[in-house]
């Protein structure tokens, strides 16, 4: 398998997750930077976390309007998933690829810690109870229009809900897909919950590679 | 021509906004009770070439759209000045 991984200017997880995918799950992977277009020839795009372009104007806004944006429409028209984490997740929506769009957290604060998720969609009965993975993030706050939230709901959209809702999200909403799951969005960091650190909680390190072994095994099998 | 546009942005009023509210209880804090809403928009200046005022407003319109508003949350008005300052 070979991994498009976006970079921007601020974009701080790209190494993250290439570390990930390169080191559990064997993939190639090519970092992608924003003033350059693509060749639509990778299996799977990311679309790290961090603050592309400062966070200026709005989270996301910037980078959704770049030459590597415009490839990587091409390749979801293609029918190629793209998974966008934390300002990845952002990036999607302003580009219009995800509904709705990430404000501030209704606390004002930046939000770095570790949140209980319940998994929903498709998600459902494949994760833990106790599952959970860290967050870190000062727009998380997922807003969209009663419609919207009600296509969400219908079509079983909504893929991670905070069990506590730390920011003010509609509907607690951590994580969506597209109508087809080919585009997922999410604000919790997986790829940051791989490998172990020893002050985490027992077992925690497990919750990030079930993330990718879910998605790999059975959305993108 | 040259002309000055600003643009203004502000949260829809159906959207909370947390920084109009940190700002409102801070007022009323400081014993400014009869102040009821406050929100926190964006100001944000375009000088650009046109035609005329017409033209310029048609422009900016056009970048307010593709990148300086989103529409999900946000509301935009435009304001042309007669010439660049």
């Amino acid at each position: 398998m070979k991994a498009g991984i976006l970079v921007f200017p601020g974009i701080n997880c790209d190494n993250d997750l290439k570390l990930v995918l390169n080191r559990v799950y064997n993939f190639q992977t090519e970092f992608l930077w924003h003033t350059n277009s693509f060749k639509v020839e990778h299996d799977i795009y990311f679309v790290p976390g961090g603050f592309s372009y400062g966070d200026y104007l709005r989270s996301g806004a910037m980078a959704s309007r770049s030459l590597s944006l415009r490839s990587l429409k091409d390749a979801v028209s293609k029918g190629i998933p793209a998974v966008g984490i934390c300002n990845g997740f952002q990036i999607l929506t302003e580009a219009s690829l995800l509904p709705g769009a990430l404000v501030k957290n209704k606390t004002l604060k930046h939000i770095a810690r570790w949140e209980n998720l319940s998994a929903e969609g498709l998600f459902k009965n494949n994760f833990t109870e106790d599952y959970a993975l860290p967050i870190s993030h000062s727009e998380g706050n997922y807003l969209c229009d009663d419609n919207t939230l009600k296509e969400l709901i219908e079509n079983e959209q909504i893929i991670f809900k905070y069990k506590k809702n730390p920011n003010g999200s509609t509907e607690n909403i951590a994580g969506i897909a597209s109508k087809d799951y080919k585009i997922l969005g999410l604000m919790p960091h997986p790829e940051r919950a791989v490998f172990e650190a020893k002050d985490w909680p027992k077992n925690n390190a497990n919750f990030g590679k079930l993330f990718f072994d879910f998605i790999f095994s059975k959305i993108y099998s | 021509m040259r002309f000055t546009g600003v643009v203004t942005v502000n949260f829809k009023k159906s959207v909370l906004e947390p920084q109009g509210q940190a700002v409102l209880l801070s007022l009323k804090e400081t014993g400014h009770e009869n102040v009821s809403l406050v929100r926190v928009g964006k100001h944000i200046e375009v000088v650009i070439e046109a035609e005329n005022k017409e033209d310029a407003y048609d422009k900016i319109s056009k970048i307010a759209e593709e990148l300086l508003y989103n529409p999900v949350m946000e509301t935009c008005e435009i304001q042309i000045l007669n010439e660049a300052r």
